[in-house]
């Protein structure tokens, strides 16, 4: 029995389906993302999670317990709100002890409890302080302490950082990470932010048009992604198209036009790729090296971004330029290689 | 400055036009004699002291005000529900249906006044201070969804979503974040219809029957020259409660308007 269950939900608001069939399971203890443009129905699955919206077939189960007719003032989960939604007539001390008036803690328990969650959030001293005096980031920390105060089964994140300047958002990324380790819940979070996906959780599902794409580790995302949308969605990549010759046992070959004949390794192609079958290639920038021999270019743009640079390489033959990030070794024209081992085959069509 | 010499002359011509006749009401009814004329003729409290012993005046005071205090919890009772509606759910036809409610407020008075009157005969039901309450309600009711709409939009709907999450049901949602934060339009809307109905004429002349609200009590007093300075006394004191009510309508709606209502 996994943590979270989701399994064949579908919703939609009258039109398409906002989130179509999407099957999910978090076991506990993990800090989720659910990554994807806006208006890919992640916002929409977390708020199925926390019982704002009803699915309108499958099931989402807590610990084996059915919870979709369950109404959110009774399911064990907790949410921080994009807008943070902190009460405006209350103070930081009455907003984080709202969600505690059940439990009729006795005076000095509360107050107890509530500065110890203030210290978690570095919170302290700020108890009597009003909803309007706050900052950015203190209301961000508010909105997490009145949600994990209540010590939810599952604390659900509504791109909580989307309203913070980039500085801020950066150290609340580190501390966010941090704090999850500590109280040990497992987080959902909702992001469109990639970096932020990538640098927070343990796993990462990729949606697009109401769909799971892929649901995988920050890095087997970054390094197999499953298809061209994932690919294209985390970090920058060049497609290059490609013919499959020859599958063998462990390694593929395939021709790649303008790249000329290449063997990659099996584990290198997408799942369901056959032999004479179109695909794509796939390589990350910086996987591209500037070598003494191979396709040469010319190089059309530079940016310097410090540790390294970054390229626009025009190639014979092909009208997009290829990105490619490092150091060349002079100016005039290059030579690129492309090492087979990054190069990844993807369907052509998703 | 010769230009702005003229605008600040017509700027004070245009508040004496507006403030001039009010301030006749107060002047004369300190005054010490019955005509209503230039030049006064000495301070007196005499017509304040006779009000004080005017009971049919009294009587249709505790009218107006039943009628004012009923008129103002149903129109404010009735704009909330109509306002919440409006604002939280995404209704097909709110925008008509705003326009229908407010519709009252353009048709004049003294229509309104005879076609509940011929709708009061024809139902059969008896013209009397409840008849008025339900005639002042359709003007009161347009003024209390004004003011709550606008308290309403200002509402972040994450916020009752924020309480349901933290373990509250509808009903301890209701208490704990929407009435709380609504209080000021509440209460705004509360003086602004009670207001509107103490001082509405028209529709209570025609609707009241034989019990008298203030208003219709003054136009009657009207026909006895003698009784004039009287009158005037009680208009001046109505006068100023009303303004003093206003103020109070507008200082309370904009309380808590510097704190955000979104989530902060």
């Amino acid at each position: 029995m996994t943590f979270l269950t989701i399994t064949q939900v579908r919703k939609s608001f009258g039109g398409p389906p906002v989130v179509d069939n999407v099957s999910l399971e978090v076991p506990r203890g993990e800090f989720f993302a659910l990554l994807g443009p806006s208006g890919c129905g992640k916002t929409t699955l977390l708020r199925m999670i926390a019982g704002f919206e009803t699915p309108d077939s499958g099931t989402i189960a807590i610990e084996g317990e059915v919870m979709n007719t369950v109404p959110p003032y009774r399911r064990p989960t907790n949410m921080v709100f994009q807008s943070y939604a902190i009460f405006p007539h209350l103070n930081v001390f009455d907003n984080i002890a709202y969600g505690l008036r059940k439990l009729k803690l006795p005076k000095e328990m509360l107050r107890a409890r509530i500065e110890a969650m203030l210290a978690t959030v570095r919170l302290e001293g700020l108890s009597d302080r009003a909803a309007d005096q706050l900052s950015g980031g203190q209301r961000q920390r508010v909105a997490l302490a009145r949600a994990l105060v209540r010590e939810p089964k599952i604390l659900l994140l509504d791109e909580p950082l989307g309203a913070l300047d980039k500085r801020l958002r950066e150290a609340m990324q580190v501390e966010l990470r941090a704090l999850q380790r500590k109280v040990g819940i497992t987080f959902v979070l909702v992001t469109h932010d990639q970096e932020e996906a990538l640098s927070l959780s343990d796993r990462i599902a990729v949606m697009e048009g109401g769909k799971i794409l892929q649901v995988a580790s920050p890095r087997e995302l970054y390094e197999r992604p499953n298809c061209r949308a994932v690919a294209d969605f985390i970090g920058e990549i060049n497609f290059f198209h490609a013919t499959v010759k020859e599958i063998g046992s462990d390694a593929a070959t395939v021709n790649a036009g303008l790249l000329g004949l290449i063997t990659l390794p099996r584990a290198n192609l997408a799942s369901g790729i056959k032999q004479d079958d179109h695909i794509l290639l796939a390589i990350r920038p910086e996987h591209i090296g500037f070598a003494p021999q191979g396709v040469s270019g010319e190089i059309t743009a530079s940016t310097f971004l410090g540790d390294r640079s970054h390229f626009h390489v025009r190639i014979a033959g092909r009208s997009e330029a290829v990105a490619v990030s490092g150091t060349p070794p002079c100016a005039g024209p290059v030579h690129l290689a492309f090492p087979p081992h990054h190069l990844m085959g993807l369907p052509l069509a998703d | 400055m010769r230009k702005s010499g003229g605008l600040f002359l017509y700027a004070l011509a245009y508040l004496a036009f507006l403030y001039v006749p009010v301030l006749v009401l107060p002047i004369f009814s300190f005054n010490d004699s019955q005509f209503i004329a230039f030049p006064l003729s000495g301070f007196t409290l005499r017509w304040y002291e006779g009000l004080a012993a005017d009971t049919a005046m009294q009587h249709a005071l505790g009218n107006s005000l039943k009628v004012g205090v009923a008129t103002a919890l149903l129109s404010t009772l009735l704009g909330l529900l109509a306002a919440k509606a409006v604002t939280h759910y995404r209704l097909r036809a709110a925008g008509g249906m705003l326009g229908f409610i407010s519709l009252p407020l353009f048709i004049p008075d003294i229509v309104l006044g005879i076609s509940l009157l011929l709708l009061l005969g024809t139902v059969g039901l008896p013209l009397s201070l409840a008849a008025v309450v339900l005639g002042h309600m359709l003007v009161c009711v347009p003024f209390a969804l004004t003011v709550l709409i606008a308290r309403f939009e200002g509402f972040d709907k994450n916020l009752e979503e924020a309480s349901a999450d933290l373990g509250e049901d509808g009903w301890m949602t209701f208490w704990r974040v929407t009435f709380p934060l609504m209080l000021p339009g509440i209460v705004a809307s509360l003086l602004l219809t009670f207001i509107t109905s103490f001082d509405e004429f028209l529709v209570a002349y025609f609707l009241s029957g034989t019990e008298a609200t203030l208003p219709i009590y003054i136009w009657g007093q009207l026909r006895f020259p003698y009784r004039l300075p009287m009158v005037l006394a009680l208009g001046a004191i109505i006068l100023t409660v009303s303004v003093a009510l206003v103020v109070l309508a507008e200082y309370v709606r904009n309380l808590g308007v510097k704190k955000p209502m979104v989530g902060a």
